[in-house]
Order: C-alpha cells, then sequence, then structure tokens
C-alpha cells in the first residue's frame, strides 16, 4: 500500500533581492513578450503583418507633432494620477479612489469657473480653484483614510464606493449646468470669456500642465525619499508595531499621507479641466485611476519609474487608438492591449522575486524545459 | 520496526543527518537553537523537502513530499506554531484535511474525539471555537488531531515551551500513556530535565549535524550539555559590582489587561536600580512582553504607576505618555523588543535607515539627514562585529545574531539611563550571546537601569544582580542574583513566592 | 405613488446579475482570493455569451431551436469565465502577484474586452444603433416559468422571471450549503483562513484556490450572461452593464460572506439601483442621480458597521488577499 516514491519536479524558492540590472532585464523581456501577443493578438484582429502592426503603432504615438503633444498630455495625466497614488501605497493603503478624487476635484475646478466665473479677476478665480479642488480631493480620500486609521474599515471597498458617489454627484450637476439644454452636456465652459482657462506657454497649450507634473513628480520623488514624512510613511507601511514602537502616531500619518494623495489628485483633475478640457464629463478620469494603481505598483512606488511606465503605457494605448481607427475596430483594443501589457509585466515580477529549480530526476527522464523559466533563472 | 535514515546534502541547516527512530519509544532530539532539529522533523512531516539523502520506514525508501504523504506514513507533527484555524472549532480542526467517505458529520466525530480523550485522558471539548482556547488546550486540540488520524509515530517541536510545569507534567503523562500503546514520540527540546524525564533515548544535533545518540538512562546531564555545545560550558559570565545603586524606575502596583480583557499584569511593583541589572524571570507569556511595554510607554496601563527617578531624586511619572512624550520629557529610555524585525527593526530597510528609526525626527529640517545614521551604523558594523555586505544592506538579510547586533547597537547609542531588553539572546550562538551580556555589563557599569527579560535561568543567575521572578503576571519574589538557587527560583516561575507544594 | 408590485420584480431582476457576482467572489474569498477582476469577468461572460448567441443566430438563420439556443451561449459564457479565472489563478496563485494588482487589470481588460467584441458584433451586422439586438436567443433566456400567467400577483412576484434568476437563487443556497456543511466547504474555508494550517493537514492549496477562483468566476460570468441575454433582452450595449461588478463585490462584504444572506441582499441592492425610478419627483432630472448615489452609501455604511464590529465570525478570511508559500519562513 506504500505509494510510489515521487519528487516534485519543480521546485520553488524565494530569491534575496535580484541586482537591479537583472530585474529590469526580465521586466525588460518581458515588455518585448508582450509586444509579441500585441502583435499576434492585432495580426489575428486585423489580418495585417506584425510590421507594419508595430509601425503603426508608433505612427499613432509619435506621427505628428500634434500627436507627440497629445501622448505628452496624456502621460501627464497618467502620471499625475501615479505619483499621487505612490506616498498611499507605499504606507500599503490601497486607495482605489483615484478616479472619484480626480472627478471630484475637477467637479470643485468647473463649479468655480461656473459659478464665480464673471465675479472674480482671472488669477484670484485661478488661485480659488485650485486650492479647492486640492482641499476637495484630500476630503475624498481623508474621509476613508480616516476611518481606517480609526476602525480599521477595509480601504480598497471604501475608496471605491467613494468614486461611484462622485460620479453620480458629478451626473446631477452635468444635468443642472447643462449647455445647451437637453444635450445632456455641460459644453465647454466661459468659451467667452475664457475666465477660470490656464495660460498657454506661447502656442504650447499643453505645456503648462506637462511641466507642472514634471515638477511634482520631483517633488514626490524627493518628498518619499528624503524628508522626513516620506520616511514615517515607509516605517508605517513596513510595520505598524515598529511605527508605534519609535513614537510614530500610525492613525496621523495615514490621514495625512491620505490627504496628499487625494490632495494630488483633485489638483489633476484641476489641471484636466482649467488647463486642457475646460468641460467636465462623467468619465473624465476614464479608468486611468486604476491604471494609475497599476502605474505606481509596477513602478514599485518609485516616482522616476512611474514617468517610464506610464510613457509606455500611454505610448501603447496612443498607438492601440491608431490601429483602431485606421483599421476600423473599436476605440477598446486598446484596453485589451494594455491588458495583456500589464499582464506580462505583473507576471515578470514573480521571476524577479522567486527562483525556479528544476529537479535532477534520477532516471534521467526529465529534461530541465528549455524556454521562458529555463532561461530567466540563470 | 520502523527505522528511518536520512541524509541531507547542501543545506546546511542539516548536514548529512542519520537518524534511527525505533517503534515504541520516546527519543529526544536534543540540541540548541538553531542546530536543525525542527528542519529535520519538517522533512520527516513533509513540510520541507530534502536537497539530498534518503527517508526509510521499515526498510522500505520512501519520498515524503506533502504532509498528507506523511500522515499515509502514519507520521504526525505537533508544530511550536500551532497548526490550528481559529474560528473554527475543536472537531472541525481535527477533522480537517481527511479524506473520509460520506459527508462531513462532526456529531461522530466528536464522539470519536471524546474516546480518544478517554484513552489517553485529554480534556476536549469538540464544540469549542480555538481562539477561545488557551495555549495548552490548543496543544492538546494539536495532539488529539494527530492521533485522530491514527498516527503511530507522534512529533513534539518544544512542546513545553508554552505550558506550565503542572500542564507539562500532564502532557508527559499522556505521552508515556502513548508509549504504552505502542506509538513512537519524538520530542524536540533544547531542555535537559526534560530529557531525563521522559525519553528513552536521545540522539543530538549540532550545527545542522548530527553528533550522537545515547540512551538516557546511561547517561547524565553533564554529558548531554557537553555533546550539545561541543565543548565544556562552564557558563562564565561577567558580573561587575553594581555601581553606586540607586532607584531610578519605580513601579508600584502596576495592572494591565490585554485588548480581550485578559489580566496580564496584576499589581507589580519593583524598583529597578541605575547601575544595575534586574532580570525578569518567568514562563513565556507572563507579562514580561506587557511590563516591558508599559513601561515604554507602547501598553495602556489599568492602575498603578510607573515613576522615574532622576538623579537629583526627583521623579516623574511615565504613565499614560506614549514614547514620543517619553523621550521628550528627557528620559533616554532604550527598549530591544523581542520582535526584532517586527517591532525593533524595519526588515526591509537598510541599516543606515534603522538607525534612524529613533532620531530621524531630530533638527528642524523637513528632510532627513542620512548622514550622521550611515556613521553610526558604520561604528555599530565595526565595534559590534555586524557581518554585513555593507550599510546599505537590508537587515532582513542578516542572520538572527547580526540583526540582534544592529537593534542593540542602536538602542544603546542613544546612551540611554534605562535599557530594556526582551529575550535579547533568543535564538543567537554563543558568542553572539556573550558579546551582548558584555554589552550590557557596559551600560551597567555606565550606570544605567538595565531590565534584562530572559528564559534561561542559568544566564540570569550569572548575569543579574537582583531577578523579579513573575508568575502569571503576578510578582513570585525577587531574588539576589549571587546567592540565588535556581530550583528555588525555578519553583518560584511556576508557584507565587515559590512555597512548597500544599 | 410608489408600486410596489411592480417595484418588487425589478428589483429582483436587477439583483440577480449582483447575486451571481457575490456568489462567485465570496467562493473565491472563502480560498482566500479577493478578486478585483470580477467587474471585468462579468463583461467577459456576458460577451461571450452574447458572441455564441450571435454565431448561433448567424449560423441558424430564421430556425431558432431552444436548447442550442440556450446551451452555446451559457458554454461561451461559461468557457470566457473559465479562461479569466485561469489567468487570475495562474498570476496570483502559481506566480504569486499582488491580487488587487492582478485584479485591476483584469477589470480593464475585461471591460474592453466586453466592448470590443461588443462594438465588432455591432459593426459586422451594419446597425445603425450602437448595440446588438439578439431576440431570437433571448427569448429563451427571459421566458417566465410556464404557469406564471393566470397567477396574478403571486405569480408576478415568484414565477415571472427567466430560468437563470432561479439559477441564481440555487446556487447561492447550494453554495451556502456546501461551505457550512460539508468537507469540502470546510477544507476550502481552512485554505483561506489559514493555509499553513490546511496545508499541514495535508490539504492540497493550489488546488483548492485554483478551482475556487475558476468556480467563482463562472459563476460571476453567469451574472454578465443573465444581464445581457434576460434583463437587457439580448440587447448588448457598450459599458451598458456598468459598476455592477463592485457593487457584487461591496455585497460580499454586506452579507458577511454568506451566500444565503446575498439572495435576500442582492434584491435589496437591485431595488436601492432602481428606486430612483420609482420615487416621484416631477421634472427634476437631476435629483435621479443623486438617488442613483444610494447602493454605494449605503455599502460604505455597512463598511463602517463591519469595520467596528468585532466579531471573529463576522470577519474576513484571515489570510485574504496573501500569497501562499509553504517555504515562507
Amino acid at each position: 500500500m506504500r505509494k510510489e516514491s515521487k519528487e516534485p519536479l519543480i521546485h520553488i524558492t524565494k530569491r534575496r533581492g535580484v541586482p537591479w540590472q537583472k530585474a529590469w532585464l526580465i521586466r525588460i523581456i518581458a515588455i518585448a513578450l508582450a509586444l509579441v501577443i500585441c502583435a499576434i493578438v492585432t495580426t489575428a484582429a486585423t489580418g495585417l503583418d506584425p510590421v507594419g502592426v508595430y509601425g503603426t503603432m508608433l505612427e499613432g504615438a509619435f506621427g505628428t507633432e500634434r500627436k507627440v503633444w497629445i501622448l505628452g498630455k496624456e502621460t501627464a495625466v497618467l502620471l499625475c494620477i501615479s505619483i499621487a497614488m505612490a506616498p498611499a501605497f507605499r504606507m500599503k493603503f490601497w486607495n482605489l479612489g483615484g478616479e472619484g478624487q480626480v472627478l471630484i476635484g475637477a467637479w470643485m475646478t468647473a463649479a468655480c469657473m461656473i459659478v464665480l466665473g464673471d465675479s472674480l479677476p482671472g488669477p484670484l478665480l485661478i488661485l480659488v480653484m485650485l486650492i479647492s479642488s486640492i482641499l476637495i480631493g484630500a476630503l475624498w480620500a481623508g474621509i476613508p483614510a480616516f476611518f481606517k486609521a480609526k476602525w480599521n474599515t477595509n480601504e480598497t471597498l471604501f475608496t471605491l464606493m467613494m468614486n461611484y458617489v462622485a460620479i453620480q454627484l458629478v451626473a446631477y450637476y452635468i444635468i443642472v449646468w447643462e449647455s445647451p439644454k437637453g444635450s445632456g452636456k455641460v459644453g465647454i465652459i466661459n468659451q467667452m470669456t475664457r475666465s477660470g482657462w490656464l495660460p498657454s506657454i506661447g502656442n504650447y497649450q499643453y505645456l503648462l500642465n506637462i511641466l507642472i507634473v514634471a515638477l511634482l513628480t520631483a517633488g514626490i520623488y524627493i518628498y518619499l525619499q528624503y524628508s522626513k514624512h516620506g520616511y514615517e510613511i515607509s516605517v508605517v507601511g513596513e510595520s505598524q508595531s515598529t511605527a508605534r514602537y519609535v513614537g510614530i502616531k500610525v492613525e496621523r500619518v495615514i490621514i495625512r499621507t491620505l490627504l496628499l494623495s487625494g490632495g494630488l489628485c483633485g489638483l489633476c483633475g484641476f489641471l484636466m479641466v482649467a488647463g486642457t478640457d475646460h468641460t467636465i464629463t462623467t468619465t473624465l478620469a476614464g479608468g486611468r485611476g486604476f491604471l494609475g494603481v497599476m502605474v505606481a505598483w509596477l513602478a514599485q512606488f518609485n516616482p522616476l519609474a512611474m514617468v517610464l511606465v506610464s510613457l509606455l503605457l500611454c505610448v501603447l494605448s496612443r498607438g492601440a487608438g491608431e490601429i483602431s481607427t485606421a483599421y476600423g475596430l473599436n476605440q477598446s483594443f486598446g484596453d485589451i492591449l494594455t491588458g495583456i501589457i500589464l499582464f506580462c509585466i505583473i507576471g515578470s515580477e514573480f521571476f524577479i522575486n522567486y527562483k525556479i529549480h528544476f529537479r535532477k530526476s534520477a532516471g534521467g527522464k526529465l529534461e530541465p524545459p528549455a524556454g521562458k523559466e529555463g532561461t530567466e533563472h540563470v | 520496526m520502523r527505522n528511518i535514515t536520512k541524509t541531507f546534502g547542501t543545506i546546511v541547516a542539516n548536514d548529512n543527518v542519520s537518524l534511527d527512530i525505533y517503534k515504541g519509544e520516546i527519543l529526544s532530539l536534543l540540541g540548541e537553537n538553531g542546530s536543525g532539529k525542527t528542519t529535520l522533523m519538517n522533512m520527516l512531516s513533509g513540510i520541507y523537502f530534502p536537497d539530498g539523502g534518503q527517508i526509510y520506514i521499515d526498510g522500505k525508501p520512501v519520498s515524503i513530499s506533502s504532509p498528507r504523504e506523511a500522515f499515509d506514513y502514519g507520521i504526525g507533527m505537533i508544530h511550536q506554531h500551532f497548526k490550528l484555524v481559529d474560528v473554527f472549532t475543536a472537531a472541525e480542526n481535527i477533522v480537517l484535511g481527511l479524506e473520509e467517505k460520506g459527508r462531513l458529520d462532526l456529531n461522530r466525530a466528536g464522539e470519536k474525539i471524546r474516546k480518544i480523550c478517554d484513552t489517553y485522558g485529554f480534556d476536549v471539548d469538540p464544540e469549542q471555537k480555538i481562539y477561545n482556547m488557551s495555549v495548552s488546550q490548543k496543544q492538546t486540540v494539536e495532539i488529539v488531531k494527530v492521533l485522530y488520524r491514527g498516527a503511530d509515530i507522534l512529533i513534539l517541536d518544544e512542546p513545553t515551551a508554552v505550558l506550565t510545569p503542572q500542564e507539562a507534567e500532564k502532557l508527559f503523562a499522556v505521552l508515556r500513556n502513548m508509549k504504552k500503546d505502542g506509538k513512537t514520540v519524538v520530542i524536540i527540546t533544547h531542555k535537559l530535565h526534560e530529557v531525563e524525564e521522559i525519553s528513552d533515548r536521545v540522539a543530538v544535533l549540532r550545527k545542522g549535524k548530527y553528533v550522537g545518540e545515547m540512551i538516557t538512562s546511561q547517561t547524565n546531564a553533564q554529558e548531554m550539555t557537553n555533546m550539545m555545545v561541543g565543548r565544556e560550558v562552564i557558563l562564565n559570565i561577567d558580573r561587575p559590582e553594581p555601581v553606586n545603586p540607586r532607584p531610578r524606575i519605580e513601579v508600584k502596583d502596576l495592572t494591565v489587561r490585554s485588548s480581550d480583557n485578559v489580566l496580564k499584569l496584576d499589581e507589580v511593583s519593583f524598583t529597578a536600580n541605575a547601575g544595575e541589572i534586574l532580570g525578569i524571570a518567568g514562563i513565556s507569556g507572563c507579562g514580561q512582553k506587557e511590563l516591558l511595554e508599559a513601561i515604554a510607554g507602547l501598553q495602556t496601563v489599568e492602575s498603578g504607576s510607573i515613576r522615574y527617578i532622576e538623579d537629583d531624586g526627583s521623579s516623574e511619572s511615565l504613565i499614560g505618555k506614549d514614547p514620543l512624550q517619553i523621550a521628550s520629557m528627557g528620559v533616554s529610555l532604550s527598549f530591544v523588543p523581542e520582535d526584532r524585525l517586527g517591532m525593533g527593526l524595519v526588515g526591509s530597510m537598510d541599516l543606515t535607515d534603522n538607525m534612524m528609526l529613533r532620531s530621524f525626527r531630530k533638527g528642524r529640517s523637513v528632510f532627513t539627514d542620512r548622514k550622521t545614521p550611515k556613521k553610526l551604523a558604520e561604528k555599530v558594523v565595526d565595534e559590534l562585529e555586524v557581518n554585513t555586505p555593507g550599510v546599505s544592506t537590508p537587515v532582513r538579510r542578516l542572520s538572527g545574531g547580526n540583526v540582534q547586533k544592529v537593534l542593540v547597537g542602536r538602542e544603546i547609542a542613544s546612551s540611554p539611563t534605562v535599557l530594556l531588553s526582551a529575550y535579547a539572546v533568543r535564538g543567537l550562538d554563543i558568542n553572539s550571546s556573550y558579546m551582548i551580556y558584555n554589552l550590557l555589563n557596559k551600560q551597567k557599569k555606565n550606570g544605567v537601569a538595565v531590565v534584562y527579560v530572559g528564559e534561561d535561568l542559568d544566564v540570569l543567575l550569572e548575569l543579574c544582580d537582583r531577578i523579579l521572578v513573575l508568575c502569571g503576571g503576578r510578582v513570585s519574589g525577587i531574588v539576589d542574583g549571587k546567592t540565588a538557587d535556581k530550583n528555588r527560583v525555578g519553583m518560584m516561575m511556576t508557584r507565587l513566592g515559590g512555597g512548597d507544594f500544599e | 405613488m410608489f408600486d410596489i408590485i411592480s417595484f418588487i420584480p425589478r428589483a429582483i431582476v436587477q439583483g440577480i446579475p449582483l447575486l451571481f457576482g457575490c456568489t462567485g467572489e465570496t467562493i473565491s474569498e472563502k480560498s482566500g482570493s479577493l478578486n478585483l477582476g470580477i467587474p471585468g469577468v462579468m463583461y467577459v461572460g456576458g460577451i461571450c455569451g452574447v458572441i455564441g448567441a450571435f454565431l448561433y443566430e448567424q449560423h441558424a438563420g430564421g430556425n431558432v431551436s431552444a436548447f442550442p439556443a440556450v446551451a452555446i451561449p451559457l458554454l461561451a459564457c461559461l468557457l470566457g469565465s473559465l479562461l479569466m479565472g485561469l489567468l487570475f489563478s495562474v498570476l496570483t496563485i502559481t506566480l504569486r502577484v499582488n491580487q488587487n494588482v492582478v485584479g485591476l487589470a483584469m477589470t480593464t481588460f475585461g471591460v474592453g474586452f466586453g466592448n470590443f467584441f461588443g462594438g465588432s458584433l455591432i459593426k459586422l451586422t451594419g446597425s445603425d444603433v450602437p448595440s446588438i439586438a439578439l431576440s431570437a436567443t433571448s427569448q429563451y433566456f427571459s421566458k417566465a416559468l410556464p404557469f406564471a400567467q393566470g397567477t396574478g400577483v403571486f405569480g408576478k412576484l415568484f414565477f415571472s422571471y427567466g430560468f437563470l434568476a432561479y439559477v441564481a437563487v440555487i446556487i447561492a443556497f447550494i453554495t451556502a450549503y456546501v461551505l457550512k456543511r460539508t468537507r469540502t466547504g470546510l477544507q476550502l474555508r481552512a485554505v483561506g483562513e489559514n493555509p499553513a494550517t490546511a496545508d499541514a493537514a495535508g490539504i492540497n492549496i493550489t488546488k483548492y484556490k485554483y478551482l475556487a477562483t475558476c468556480i467563482g468566476c463562472m459563476i460571476a460570468g453567469l451574472g454578465g450572461l443573465y444581464y445581457v441575454m434576460d434583463y437587457a433582452s439580448g440587447v448588448w450595449s457598450n459599458d451598458a452593464f456598468g459598476d455592477r461588478g463592485w457593487l457584487a463585490i461591496a455585497l460580499v462584504i454586506f452579507t458577511l460572506w454568506r451566500p444565503n444572506i446575498a439572495v435576500f441582499a442582492s434584491f435589496l441592492f437591485g431595488g436601492l439601483y432602481i428606486l430612483y425610478l420609482f420615487i416621484p419627483t416631477g421634472t427634476d432630472l437631476a435629483i435621479k442621480e443623486l438617488y442613483k448615489m444610494l447602493p454605494y452609501v449605503v455599502t460604505i455604511i455597512v463598511l463602517v458597521i463591519t469595520g467596528m464590529r468585532n466579531k471573529r465570525e463576522n470577519q474576513p478570511p484571515e489570510s485574504l488577499g496573501l500569497p501562499y508559500f509553504r517555504e515562507d519562513r
């Protein structure tokens, strides 16, 4: 009744730190693999040759000067949300409320433009818009943070639900502010007076946003890396009992960090409405609140890596958008490609954190299979 | 006869170990912390898989790659950390993982459990939820679980570490019953008196290597210690005379309850003197942790007082203050907690960042100063001989002894007036342990009030000037380290005041 | 006036997709997998059913018969959701990637997948409206029980739904029974509470987690299928399914991981979801948007309350969201 002797074929152990070159090599392999899969999928859907697919994608992202500017604008938005997420995630607080925080900041900006547009002088109006949008974004993240700190309420779902509260609130005001009546849209706000519109630098409409986000990125990098607050955030994220042991007030750090995170999202909403869109819709954030979470996570909460990751994702989504238009596919095609790329990069983290050993089998009948796993644990 | 031989190749935890276990015996597996006892047994119970070597059962080669396969061979292990699901009842835990035919019938399981309990003399309520149980009840559930599966070989990993002596006695009685029933018992331990009391045979491991085995009745404690440690150990810890002892911390009638309302400390009173090492002895979980955390400002106190006494005799209360407020009073209080990586240090941060945990707030700047902690880290590495690739290595990657050196190094760097330490040498090798003892003595000579919570009575008796004995959250007595008798302290740990049996 | 007789059936049909999603997510969470990809899975389940129905209708021409009309979309839906479940399992269980990140990526992917194929099918039919209608097959899904007619109000309340609605309720009760009363359920719960313990007890953690996640996804996928084929009468329009997937996840906490409670809670949520249609607001359309906030606000309140309560049985599975690695020391 004894079982036959058998040994596990594959044996997995945790790695103790990987040199960064190797980690990046693994990630690059993953991205390359993702691009190959994307090309296969696209070829299957369009019947194009893969080279043409890449060409079209690059064309879509960098084809004309205008396209490069749009790419810059889109990257700035995604990057802004990602860096807003970074402090919260470094603290291991899952803020999935980026959508709502951006939207509510945008709503506040629009509200100021509509209500105060004629009564305040330009610079003062912009200042009021800026401050109020940051404050309400901070509030939107601060409420879940307060409950998390006080009663350990599940922040993942709380922030998620706050998204929809924000969406419905905006939906309500879109009907209230409807213009022209019956269109179901707000239209361009203050189109004639341009009051509350952020100035453009020279002829470059998107440059100001890009510069502001670049500054914010550097700022957050320094904040997380070198400031005392940043240090506290790291300690709280790693171990709350250590934080208490050294006298860090955990509750206060949680709330403070989320106010910052939400405030930055609110600011992002402000930049989108006042800087580029000049209108508001319920789909303003367009899933980027979630995408920002993934960017922040993939970049391992390092703001500088976030620049690269968000640029990559924006290039891909612009490229995918181009393919959709060029070959008459649906716009959602971009989401599918983004998903494939995310899965590949996400999956590659395994090969960074774990090592695979293949057991030498006694009979020699099992050779280590060649291929992905075989090459990556060298 | 069951004859298990194992050899291991690469992993240092077990280096070419061969071991025989015979049917119907109680075997002690003796060794210091980290000598590979648990790892060895984990491979027998299918938790780990050996990197080399072969296990034989009844002379036949077998391969145990999962706990389930271990059960099939009649091997059951009771781990040090209980493997129980807290929200389940005892019966649910016991039947967990069994592939019986038919539907889940907890009533029938309950009957069978009661029968096992009657046979061996256990006391388990199958309906009780695990989270409502005491440690010894949980252990009983674990043992019943293994028996329920019809195991012939029971492996117990340091079963008495969490038990009171009375509970341990009860456990030993049960183990003897099992032996009578023809079961084989392997007990992992580092306590010699247990080896002598319960086992037929003793096998000794040292630093992952098999050293030898003896018939218990033909050996003595000295011989076993020698085998376990590798040389004659004469614990010879320095104990300099206390320097100008004067009261520093005065604790009066301290009462503490845990968050689930269990009384942890009951009217504890004592004084810790500057220039002296106060030892705290007691079975684990008798309130040591709460006592230190209450002084350090990490534990809410129900009643009583803790006062800090300055050199000039003025005193201030520490109750109701958090660590930050205590520090801002000018009290330099250092605390080496039991959970080094979970509380004292941040595992994923490097040495430099860990050095500044306590001090990062210093200065007006909003930015952290990393130059000073870096210098400190280099100094600690240098002076305490920390074995690390560099000061930018995450502390998680250091070995236990080096982690502790980093922690202690940081805590004494702030030139404290009070140094609290909990199980400062747990899991450390002899050399590192002695380094820690020397550091504590140096602090004592500098006039620091040192509080040393320890588990090894021999060390406590050689190192400490006075020893406070805790028993179930109450002070059982305070004895002089130089004159105290080990047996008497042992008694005091189990009975208030150490009085004789009534 | 508030028309309770027409309100209740509509609340129930709104609740059914939530119930599917909630039951599926509960099974998954009981094994320790917090699957935030459920909204995406439901989209994929829905669109796969639509694709199946579409291909069948194209193939069959005018002669649509009952069995294949039901079986083909059903199998397509289950297959699609199963693949999503496998994706989540491979990434989180075998590759041990963070569950939240994988879940969010799956939702992005799943919604995109649904809208892409939905949009492409619309284009294939050359229709002018941005939706695709599969009335021929959907009639078999939305067919009420035969004796619904003539039983009056009672019939309207209990027998007027398509067969998938009854399937949802039956699955929920079966799941509740399996989780609470059977050996499999006990072992599954152990995996979610304390995988190290379950492992030591000889339970195959990987098998249980894979099965729970995949079965959970398949059940959730049926929610998408029900929505398109029955509730929406076979009309697929992009993004119409909306945020119901997230509500389903919230419902899991609301019901304290008990699918039998979920049966009633999902109807309650369904009611909250459409309450705005039944509250007389006159001409003020805007205010209706505020009423739509209700389910989310209720969820938040429930979250806060469950967080404050400390009863051990009502807490999430202890190892929820954590990967398991046996040799992790």
